[in-house]
């Protein structure tokens, strides 16, 4: 059993390391705006991956996430601009900076959850999208700290010198939140894989059956809960430190609800459904603007009304389709369609 | 004191219009034992409906109709073309199918109407009569009133009163039982979305000339508002609705009104954590609290 | 076991080839290759921007860019500015700040475009300063009257194009001081910067006790009344409005409800006539004698030379489109910078833009004059008073102008406008 378990953290570990490789080398290859998008990416997946293992495991919906990422992100601002402030500076700064954001956010995932442990469905569906209003709505109140609409400045070092005096801000970007989101994706893999994984499955599939085998579940969804603001902070500060910015509107609703939606179509069923998730959040409003900019030369008024709508409208009904036709999302089909070419073509 | 009967009447004039909102989500709740959020969206669907008619015939009570109308037939299309393959086993699935409509809807909205705000014309004056210095309500607060009394009277009438109403909430509490008994469940549901739905749009009729006007976004925070009062009155009692749409209000403006505006997301939040704790089945739950 | 070995295998080979590509790639020691501008040919210059098109906040604004764009193909049309021809790429950021980022960085770092030109809105233009410094692109002409784009020491390549609201408060009390004096004066205005630095302006000229009761608003929430509602039991007799025009409709519509009758004394964001009276439909009639601000002339009297001359160039490149306020500030904003262009000389370099731009000198359809020099960044430095008079919207008294420091003076000015060049549509 000990034996099992640790090939398994070995296992993760090595597919871990030699993924980091595989994305070091992608990076060298990339210009500096795929590199940007890389990173943005990576910072998603952070909180994907986190709300795969809520919304998927556990079977809690939070559409409160942007929240989340929210509180990650200032904590984050606030700690690189206050230690700048005192001429704390360096590039072990921010990995300080980046674990307060995840602890503070895991601090408000943790109230978060205790009230989420005593609802179900659609109440707390409720409560998350109360809370996904209420705390953009915040850095008004408190503008003195958070200066309202603007948002921070944050304070980002420029990437070591000893990288070459032209070496791509982006590319060094790409690397810090690929290191984020790997290890997020390592943690949380074993996470699932163990004792954690097995008794969230056992809540989210009978609560009842659950509970008689002695779990504690109000404990087990709080404990979701947590984990899962982690990955959130996580990717909330990853995003500060790349727009070396935080306001309010670029946590709106409307990225909690698209969290959800990318999560659901990349398939809850696995983390790598977060991947896909991520990717799909970067991608989408580049299609879009290749659609609709293709739009313009053929009919300026026509490309006016269907920019940005004509890729919500797709996006609604894919997520429709996905949830009626697919529920394993993207992850589930490919999981299928390799399972059908197994069969098909029996080993050589 | 007059700052606080002044707050107090535009409260409840305020909450008169989110009552209307929670009365759809508590229909659609009996009905089909779902919280619709794609709501919103639909009733503003059914809002630019009346206001095309209304643009072309110059009349504000032809628009209503067409609005209720509009919210019946696509509160019928949606059931019928959407909700009825949604697997019913997990909230998660239908809340999440509810976003995928509020995008297709606001999306379809946009390209035909383009994203420019209109104005939503009120069919009473909104001036507000004045006692003693201190404006009260206006006649359209009182359209607004008789509005949410009819509709509350005429649910009570739907559900206790007629067979339709006692075979839609059997059909939603129990559909394999009813199924057995002869209920027609698949209609009931249709029947149940769709009534749904044109309260919903009657809703979004009476708080858009209170707001900035008609846009396909207008109802995504009165939503998140009339979805609080809902949950405060409890999701299954239309007169819960009522009280709770009344007590948002309020509260939403002696907030606004003692505190500042931007306080009111974090006061919505306060009074639905609050209440969800302390009862969790809202304040007018008939039975124990229940969980799903 | 056969399988994973094949596909260990698989994926070290794969590893190997990209170790020997990445080899071969920069390594951070030598710049990056190229002298030339970018964006710059001998027959283009490729020019960005970021704009609302979709969303809520893009009612109105998803109309300045098309505008500018048309004006540009004009220009185009006319063998364009010293042989080259101006393409002006359009970004839709929703006016979500997470979006401007991306396409900002896509429209410098992959499309390679000699500046930005025009960016909207101060959340998401705020995000970016520190990535277009970093990149040495030129920030031309952000469109928000916001102060921060005039920090010339720390953003040296950022330049505003609106008169700033601490300018436009002087100037909105300046008046208040001339004809309402002895009235109670009040202030609503939206709860950031663009409120606080009205705010800031109005008290330089009325004094900080002078305004009787002040209130604020965030956008997310409609409901205007309690505000209102302690307006009039302050019992103020002319409101000053720091507003969106979405909050200017509900202010006035709100006040009319609850009977309260100031004299509304409205920022120029939200003092467009023709915006207003859509969103109040019927209500505009409560629109008659408030008093705006503006700097561009109006889009409905085309007895303006200028308006009269964007018409035309509107009807011919941008022919769907409605003519309104916003087209003729996109188209304005397009005439400034080909100004810039052609000051800059034959030899377009991004250093040569920007001292054009400090050099200023710059004429056009606005009232006031440009602010630019060498130590100061904000866009005009003035505005004309414009009164709702019988469903129009007319300009009233001289051209103000003044700066964003409280006690600078408020001074007329003289000068008036050049008549526009005659419009060559081939």
């Amino acid at each position: 059993m000990n034996l099992l378990r640790s090939a398994t953290l070995l296992r993760h570990l090595a597919l871990t390391l030699l993924a980091g490789f595989a994305l070091y080398l992608l990076s060298l290859e990339l210009d500096p705006f795929r590199n940007f998008q890389l990173a943005t990416v990576a910072a998603y997946l952070c909180a994907t991956a986190g709300l795969t293992v809520l919304t998927g495991l556990s079977g809690q919906l939070s559409l409160g996430h942007g929240a989340l990422m929210a509180v990650g992100a200032y904590t984050v601002a606030l700690c690189q601009n206050t230690l700048a402030e005192h001429d704390v500076t360096g590039n072990g700064v921010l990995p300080l900076s980046l674990l307060a954001g995840v602890l503070v956010t895991m601090a408000a995932g943790f109230v978060i959850g205790l009230a989420a442990a005593r609802l179900r469905g659609p109440y707390l569906a409720g409560v998350t999208l109360a809370v996904a209003v209420a705390v953009p709505a915040a850095t008004v109140t408190f503008d003195e700290l958070f200066n309202s609409e603007q948002g921070l400045g944050v304070y980002v070092e420029p990437p070591p010198l000893s990288l070459g005096p032209y070496f791509p801000n982006e590319r060094w970007q790409a690397w810090i939140a690929l290191l984020g989101a790997l290890l997020t994706m390592l943690l949380l893999a074993n996470l699932v894989r163990g004792r954690f994984g097995r008794t969230l499955r056992a809540v989210r599939d009978d609560e009842v059956a659950a509970r008689l085998s002695g779990i504690d579940v109000a404990r087990a969804q709080v404990q979701a809960f947590v984990v899962s603001a982690a990955g959130a902070g996580l990717g909330g500060g990853l995003l500060a430190v790349l727009a070396q910015s935080v306001s309010p509107g670029a946590f709106s609703l409307t990225l909690s609800l698209f969290l959800l939606m990318a999560v659901v179509i990349g398939g809850l069923g696995s983390l790598s459904g977060a991947v896909w998730g991520a990717l799909l959040l970067v991608a989408l409003p580049d299609l879009a603007h290749q659609v609709s900019s293709g739009l313009v030369a053929s009919s300026p008024a026509a490309a006016q009304r269907l920019e940005g709508n004509l890729p919500l409208l797709v996006f609604g009904l894919t997520l429709i389709v996905v949830m009626i036709a697919m529920p394993g999302g993207v992850q589930g089909l490919l999981h299928r369609v390799t399972g059908w070419a197994r069969r098909r073509l029996p080993s050589r | 004191m007059d700052r606080f009967v002044f707050l107090t009447f535009d409260g409840l004039s305020k909450g008169a219009v989110l009552a209307a909102f929670a009365l759809a989500l508590v229909l659609i709740w009996r009905a089909a034992r779902i919280v619709n959020f794609a709501q919103g969206a639909m009733a503003v669907a059914a809002a630019y409906a009346a206001y095309t008619v209304t643009t072309a015939t110059g009349s504000y009570w032809l628009g209503l109709l067409a609005a209720l109308v509009g919210g019946l037939l696509l509160g019928a299309l949606v059931e019928r073309a959407v909700m009825r393959f949604v697997d019913h086993r997990s909230p998660l699935a239908e809340v999440i199918v509810a976003l995928g409509l509020v995008l297709v809807v606001q999306a379809a909205l946009g390209m035909v109407y383009g994203n420019e705000f209109r104005a939503a014309a009120a069919p009473f004056s909104r001036t507000a009569l004045e006692v003693g210095g201190v404006p009260l309500l206006s006649r359209y607060d009182l359209f607004v009133f008789g509005a949410v009394l009819l509709v509350l009277l005429g649910l009570a009438l739907l559900f206790t009163r007629t067979g339709v109403g006692l075979r839609m909430r059997a059909a939603a509490f129990a559909p394999e039982v009813s199924r057995l008994l002869g209920v027609n469940v698949g209609g009931m549901l249709t029947l149940g979305w769709a009534l749904a739905s044109a309260v919903g749009a009657l809703a979004a009729m009476l708080v858009l000339p209170t707001e900035l006007g008609l846009h396909p976004h207008a109802m995504d925070l009165v939503f998140v508002s009339a979805f609080t009062a809902a949950v405060v009155g409890g999701l299954d009692s239309p007169p819960g609705a009522v009280v709770g749409g009344l007590s948002v209000g309020l509260i939403l403006s002696y907030v606004s009104g003692y505190l500042g505006s931007d306080v009111t997301p974090m006061a919505v939040l306060a009074l639905l954590l609050v209440v969800l704790l302390v009862r969790p089945g809202g304040l007018f739950a008939a039975t124990v609290a229940r969980q799903a | 076991m056969n399988r994973l070995m094949r596909r260990t295998l698989a994926i070290a080979t794969a590893a190997a080839l990209l170790t020997a590509a990445a080899a071969c790639s920069d390594d951070g020691q030598t710049p990056p290759a190229g002298v030339e501008v970018p964006g710059v040919t001998a027959t283009e210059i490729v020019v960005g921007t970021h704009m609302p098109l979709t969303g809520p906040a893009s009612a109105g604004y998803s109309e300045i860019a098309p505008a500018s764009k048309a004006y540009f193909d004009y220009v185009n049309a006319n063998g364009g500015v010293n042989g080259r021809k101006i393409t002006y790429k359009i970004m839709d950021d929703g006016y979500n700040p997470a979006n401007t980022q991306t396409v900002v960085r896509q429209l410098v770092l992959q499309d390679k475009v000699f500046a930005i030109l025009n960016g909207l809105g101060t959340p998401t233009h705020s995000g970016v300063l520190d990535f277009l410094k970093t990149n040495r692109v030129p920030d031309l002409f952000v469109a928000s009257g916001s102060r921060n784009w005039n920090q010339p020491d720390k953003y040296p390549g950022t330049f505003g194009f609106n008169t700033d609201y601490t300018v436009e408060g002087k100037i909105l009390a300046t008046h208040v001081k001339a004809n309402f004096a002895g009235k109670k004066t009040c202030f609503f205005g939206q709860d950031d910067d663009f409120g606080r630095d009205s705010l800031v302006g109005v008290e330089a000229v009325l004094g900080a006790g002078a305004v009787v009761a002040k209130e604020k608003y965030v956008v997310t929430n409609q409901n205007v009344a309690p505000q209102i509602g302690a307006l009039k039991a302050a019992g103020c007799e002319v409101v000053v409005l720091a507003t969106v025009p979405g909050f200017t409709a509900l202010s006035v519509g709100t006040a009319a409800r609850l009977g309260f009758r100031p004299q509304w004394v409205v920022s120029n964001v939200g003092s467009d006539y023709q915006t207003l009276s859509k969103l109040l439909g019927e209500g505009k009639v409560l629109l008659e004698g408030v008093v705006g601000a503006s700097n561009l002339p109006a889009p409905l009297d085309l007895n303006d030379p200028w308006t009269a001359m964007f018409k035309k160039i509107h009807d011919k490149y941008n022919g769907s489109a409605p003519f309104n306020g916003n087209t003729v500030y996109g188209m304005s904003v397009a005439y400034t910078f080909v100004q810039a262009l052609q000051n800059a000389g034959k030899d377009l370099t991004r250093e040569g833009l920007l001292a054009a731009v400090e050099k200023n000198g710059f004429t056009g359809p606005g009232y006031a004059p440009f602010r630019y020099s060498k130590t100061d960044h904000s866009g005009y430095g003035g505005y004309r008073l414009t009164k709702i008079e019988a469903g129009t919207q007319v300009f009233f008294g001289p051209v103000y102008t003044t700066d964003d420091t409280p006690t600078s003076p408020v001074t007329e000015y003289p000068t008036p406008r050049p008549t526009p060049p005659a419009v060559t549509l081939p």
